[in-house]
C-alpha cells in the first residue's frame, strides 16, 4: 500500500503533524488519532483526523507501522482516550441514584457520580460494563465476575 | 479573591510564596496528573504569572491558554505561540473553574498586550443553567444539588408546605384515627368478662347470666359498628386531604415549570418531565393516603394495645411484647433482601420489554433482512435471564410468608407458655389470657404490612426529590424585583456589545446593532452563526451573558418579562397549533378578541378562505387530532395569531422555509400585511425572501460581518455575495431538493 505512506512528527506546540508522501508533501498540523471501534477493537482500525474533522489517514493496525509513528499515535491515544478501569468499588453513598461511588481504578482512587442506573451499559464481552459518570467520564469494568465479593455485592444492587 | 488565604482548604501550603505586589486571581484544582492518574494538584494564576507547586511561567503578551475537552477529560494548554509550555488535565467536574481560569488569564494577558488595566471581571455563569455562580462557590449550587444529592427520606418533610392548608382536616383525621383504633381494641377487652364471668362459671355449674351476655355481646356489636363508622370517616377525610395535597403539588409544579426558561426545557427530556408531574405526584399521593395512614394506624394500635396489656397484667404484657421487636427486625431483614430482588426483577423486566419495543416498531426492517430467528433468540435470551432472576428470588420469596406465619406462631406460643404458667400460679384468669391472645394475634398480623413502610417511603422520597428538583430550580430569566414600567413602544431596539455563551461554547461575541422603529432587518448567515440565538435574546427567552439589549432606552432585564413579550409577535418555522378550534388558535395571544378581529386577522394572513373551506369554518378543530391542515395553512394561522395581538416588534424565524415555493408566495403576501408599520426581524435561509428588508445583517460565527441592503452587499462581493451566489447556483442545479436546511 504505497498510497498510505506517511510520516508523523510532533511540533514544538505539542501537536502531531502528518506529512503524506506523494501528495505534494503537504503537512497537516494538529492531527488527532481516533479509535473507530473504541470498545471492541481498540488497537486496530485507527483514523487520523485533521483539526477540521476530516479523515486524513486510515490505519488498519498499529502493528504494521514504523516504530516512531506507532509510538506517537499510542502516546496521543492514551492522552485522549481516557477510560479508567475500575478494579474495586469501595463504597457507595446510596443505592438510590444519584449515588457517589468511591472506586479504585488503574489510574488511582477516585469518586464517580452515577446519575441513573441507565448510565451503566452492558458490553458485549461477558461481564463487561461501561459506567458513565455524571461529568461525562467513562469508567470500565472488564469483567464484573472478577471483582472482589464486596464490589460485586454493591454492583448487583445497580444491575 | 486577592489573597492566598482564599485558596481552597488544604491548598494554602501548595504554592511557593508570592512576590511583592503579586496577587492571586484564580486557581484550578486539578484531579489528574500528566500520566492521567487521579492525583490532585493546584495551578494558580496571579497578575504576574501562572504557577504550580514546582514551576512558574510569566504572563507574556504572546502567551496563549488553550482549552479543549474530550471524553470527559478537560485540558488547558499553555503555549507562547511557538512552543508548548505546559499542559494541565482535569475531569470535567472542574470545567467551570477551568473556564473561569481561562477567562481571567485572557483578561490579564490582553491588558498586558494593550497596556490598559484589565476590564472588570465578569461574574462566572453556570455552564448548565447559565445562572450566575456566587463568587465563593465553584459550581452552580442549583445544578450541583441535582447531580450529587441522593434522595433522602427527609425530603418528605418538605411536603408539609403543601399539607399546611389542610391542617384542620388533618387534625380531624388524626383524632378519628385515634378513636377508630381505640374502638377496634374494645372487642378483645370484652372477651375477658365473657370468659371469666360467664363461660367458666357455667362450666363450673352456674347458669348463664343472660342479661350480662346480652350486654357483653351488644358491646361487641356496638364497638364493631362504631369502629366501622369511625374508620369510614377517617379514611374518607384523609383520602380527601391527600388527594388535595397531590393536586396542589401537581399544579404548583406545573405552574413553576411554565415559568422556567427555555434553557431548562432544552436540557430535559419531555418524557421525564411528564413522568415527574404525572406519576411521581401520584405515587406520593398513594403513599400519603394509603401507606402512611396504615402505618400510623398500626403504630397507634400497637401503642394502645401495649397500654391496655400493661394495665391488665404488666408481667404478661412484657413477655408478650419482648419478642415483637425481634420479629419485626427479622421480617424487615427478609423484606430488605426481597426488595433488592424485586428491583432486579424490575430491571430485567425492562430488558424484556425493550427487546419488544425495539423489534415491533422495526418489524419491517427485521423482515426485510430476514432476521426473525435472531430476534426470537434475543427475546428468548432476555426471558431466560428473567427466569434465572425470578427463580433466585422465589427461593427467598416462597419462604417469606410461611416464615412470617411461623414467627407469629412462635410469638403466640410464648404467650401461651407464660400464660399457662401464670394461670397455674393463679396470677391471672383464663379470660385475661384469652384477651391477650386476641390482642397479640392482631398486631402480629400487621407486622408484615408495617415492614413494607421502609421501601415505600424510600420510593416516595425519591419521587418527592424529583419534584422538588423542579420546584427549587430558579428561572434563569428572572423577573426583576422592582420591574420598570415599560414606556409605550415605538419599536426601536438597541443591541450593545452582546455576548452569549451556551454551556462552554461562546455563541455570540460582541453584537452591536441599532434597529430603528418600523425597520425590517433580515438576518443572514450559515446555520450555527448565531441568528436564532440573537432572536431568542431579543425575545428574552435567554439573558445575555455580557452587554445589553434595550428598548426605548430601558434594559430588557429590568422590565417584567410578560409585559415586554406582549409586544412581540413570533412566527416560527414549525407553527405549533394547540388542540382547539381555529378561532381559539388565532386568538391564543388575546383570548378576549372579538370574532370580527379574528376574521380580520385571518383575512390579512390570507387564511380566511381556506378556513371557510373547513367543515365548521372557524370552529373546526385543529391541533393534535385535526391534522388535516397543510404546512402552509398552519403557517398562515400562526401569522394570523401574530397579527391579532398587533405587536410592535415582529419576529419571523424561518417562517417560510418549511413550505413549497407556491405556498411561500401566498405566505409572503400575508407577511407583507404583517410587516407593515412594525419593526421586523426576519431570519431566512432562502435569501430571496429577504429582498424587501431595509437592512440585511450578515452573521458569521457569532459576529456581524456585513450590514447593508441587497444591492450594496452584492456590490461588495464578500460574505453575502458568496451566500447568494451559492444559493442561486444550487437553485439552478437542484430545483427539486429542499433548500430549507
Amino acid at each position: 500500500m504505497t498510497s498510505s505512506a506517511f510520516s508523523l512528527t510532533r511540533n514544538p506546540l505539542g501537536q502531531l503533524v502528518l506529512t503524506k508522501v506523494g501528495a505534494g508533501g503537504m503537512a497537516h498540523e494538529g492531527v488527532t488519532p481516533v479509535r473507530a471501534f473504541a470498545l471492541t477493537a481498540p488497537d486496530t482500525s485507527i483514523s487520523l483526523m485533521s483539526a477540521e474533522g476530516k479523515e486524513l489517514q486510515w490505519i488498519d493496525s498499529l502493528d504494521n507501522l514504523p516504530e516512531n509513528e506507532r509510538h506517537l499515535i499510542e502516546e496521543e491515544l492514551t492522552q485522549r482516550e481516557f477510560m479508567p478501569i475500575i478494579s474495586r468499588i469501595l463504597s457507595v453513598s446510596s443505592f438510590a441514584t444519584p449515588s457517589t461511588w468511591q472506586v479504585d481504578t488503574d489510574h488511582g482512587a477516585t469518586a464517580l457520580i452515577l446519575k441513573s442506573e441507565d448510565d451503566i451499559r452492558r458490553l458485549k464481552s461477558p461481564g463487561g460494563l461501561l459506567i458513565a459518570d455524571g461529568n461525562g467520564l467513562h469508567f470500565m469494568i472488564r469483567d464484573r465476575r472478577d471483582l472482589d465479593p464486596h464490589s460485586q455485592r454493591i454492583l448487583k444492587r445497580f444491575l | 479573591m486577592t489573597a492566598t488565604d482564599t485558596l481552597p482548604e488544604g491548598w494554602q501550603a501548595a504554592l511557593p510564596p508570592l512576590n511583592a505586589g503579586e496577587s492571586l486571581l484564580a486557581w484550578l484544582e486539578l484531579d489528574l496528573d500528566a500520566k492521567l492518574s487521579f492525583r490532585s494538584s493546584l495551578v494558580a494564576l496571579t497578575n504576574q504569572r501562572i504557577l504550580t507547586a514546582t514551576e512558574s511561567w510569566p504572563l507574556t503578551a504572546t502567551a496563549h491558554l488553550h482549552h479543549v475537552d474530550h471524553a470527559g477529560v478537560g485540558m488547558l494548554e499553555l503555549d507562547d505561540g511557538e512552543r508548548m509550555l505546559a499542559r494541565w488535565r482535569y475531569t470535567l467536574g472542574r470545567n467551570p473553574a477551568a473556564l473561569h481560569f481561562e477567562r481571567e488569564f485572557n483578561r490579564q494577558r490582553d491588558s498586558r498586550a494593550s497596556g490598559l488595566p484589565p476590564p472588570a471581571p465578569v461574574a462566572a455563569a453556570c455552564p448548565i443553567c447559565q445562572l450566575p455562580i456566587p463568587a465563593d462557590e465553584e459550581e452552580c449550587p442549583n445544578c450541583a444539588r441535582e447531580l450529587h444529592t441522593p434522595p433522602s427520606t427527609w425530603v418528605l418533610l418538605r411536603l408539609w408546605r403543601f399539607a399546611q392548608p389542610y391542617k384542620g382536616m388533618l387534625l380531624a383525621g388524626f383524632l378519628l384515627t385515634l378513636a377508630a383504633t381505640a374502638a377496634t381494641l374494645v372487642p378483645p377487652y370484652l372477651t375477658m368478662p365473657l370468659m371469666d364471668e360467664v363461660l367458666i362459671p357455667y362450666q363450673n355449674g352456674k347458669p348463664i347470666d343472660t342479661d350480662k351476655v346480652a350486654w357483653l355481646l351488644g358491646g361487641l356489636l356496638g364497638s364493631a359498628v362504631f369502629a366501622w363508622a369511625l374508620g369510614w370517616a377517617r379514611t374518607y377525610i384523609l383520602a380527601l386531604v391527600s388527594e388535595r395535597i397531590g393536586a396542589d403539588l401537581r399544579t404548583t409544579t406545573y405552574e413553576h415549570l411554565l415559568k422556567l426558561s427555555l434553557e431548562y426545557f432544552g436540557g430535559k427530556r419531555t418524557g421525564d418531565l411528564l413522568a415527574r408531574i404525572g406519576s411521581e405526584t401520584d405515587r406520593i399521593n398513594v403513599f400519603l393516603s394509603l401507606h402512611l395512614l396504615d402505618f400510623a394506624t398500626d403504630v397507634l394500635m400497637i401503642v394502645m394495645t401495649a397500654i391496655i396489656l400493661f394495665s391488665i397484667n404488666p408481667w404478661l404484657a412484657l413477655v408478650t411484647l419482648i419478642p415483637l421487636p425481634i420479629i419485626a427486625w427479622l421480617i424487615h431483614m427478609v423484606r430488605d433482601r426481597l426488595r433488592t430482588g424485586f428491583e432486579q426483577i424490575d430491571r430485567v423486566w425492562a430488558e424484556v420489554t425493550s427487546v419488544l419495543a425495539d423489534t415491533i416498531p422495526g418489524i419491517r426492517v427485521v423482515k426485510a433482512f430476514a432476521q426473525e430467528a435472531r430476534e426470537a433468540h434475543r427475546f428468548r435470551d432476555a426471558n431466560k435471564h428473567n427466569l434465572e432472576v425470578n427463580d433466585r428470588l422465589n427461593r427467598v420469596w416462597s419462604l417469606f410468608t410461611p416464615t412470617v406465619g411461623l414467627l407469629t406462631e412462635i410469638g403466640v406460643l410464648v404467650v401461651w407458655v407464660f400464660g399457662i404458667w401464670l394461670i397455674a400460679h393463679d396470677s391471672i384468669t383464663v379470660g385475661v389470657l384469652t384477651a391477650f391472645l386476641a390482642y397479640i394475634s392482631r398486631f402480629y398480623a400487621r407486622l408484615d404490612a408495617m415492614s413494607r413502610i421502609v421501601s415505600v417511603t424510600q420510593k416516595a422520597a425519591a419521587g418527592a426529590k424529583r419534584i422538588f428538583d423542579i420546584l427549587d430550580h430558579v428561572s434563569s430569566v428572572p423577573d426583576p424585583v422592582k420591574p420598570v414600567a415599560l414606556p409605550p413602544l415605538k419599536g426601536g431596539i438597541q443591541i450593545e456589545n452582546v455576548h452569549f455563551r451556551y454551556g462552554n461554547r461562546a455563541i455570540l461575541r460582541g453584537i452591536d446593532l441599532d434597529i430603528q422603529p418600523g425597520e425590517m432587518i433580515g438576518l443572514v448567515g450559515h446555520s450555527g452563526s448565531g441568528k436564532s440565538t440573537l432572536v431568542n435574546l431579543i425575545c428574552r427567552f435567554y439573558d445575555v451573558s455580557e452587554g445589553g439589549i434595550r428598548v426605548e432606552g430601558v434594559d430588557l432585564r429590568s422590565v417584567a418579562v410578560a409585559d415586554y413579550r406582549k409586544h412581540i409577535g413570533l412566527v416560527l418555522q414549525e407553527p405549533f397549533l394547540f388542540f382547539g378550534t381555529i378561532a381559539e388558535n388565532i386568538a391564543y395571544g388575546k383570548p378576549d378578541a372579538t370574532r370580527a378581529e379574528i376574521v380580520a386577522a385571518a383575512r390579512a394572513a390570507h387564511a380566511h378562505e381556506f378556513i371557510l373551506r373547513q367543515p365548521y369554518g372557524y370552529d373546526s378543530l385543529v391541533g393534535e387530532r385535526g391534522q388535516s391542515l397543510s404546512g402552509g395553512e398552519r403557517q398562515r394561522i400562526s401569522i394570523a395569531r401574530a397579527l391579532l395581538i398587533d405587536p410592535k416588534i415582529l419576529i419571523l424565524d424561518e417562517a417560510t422555509s418549511a413550505v413549497d415555493t407556491e405556498t411561500e408566495f401566498e405566505i409572503q403576501s400575508a407577511l407583507n400585511n404583517l410587516i407593515r408599520g412594525r419593526t421586523t426581524i426576519a431570519i431566512a435561509h432562502r435569501l430571496s425572501t429577504l429582498r424587501r428588508a431595509d437592512r440585511l445583517v450578515v452573521m458569521d460565527r457569532g459576529r456581524i460581518v456585513e450590514i447593508g441592503n441587497h444591492d450594496e452587499l452584492m456590490a461588495r462581493e464578500d460574505h453575502y455575495y458568496r451566500l447568494y451566489m451559492a444559493q442561486s447556483k444550487q437553485l439552478d442545479e437542484l430545483p427539486a431538493l429542499g433548500m430549507s436546511a
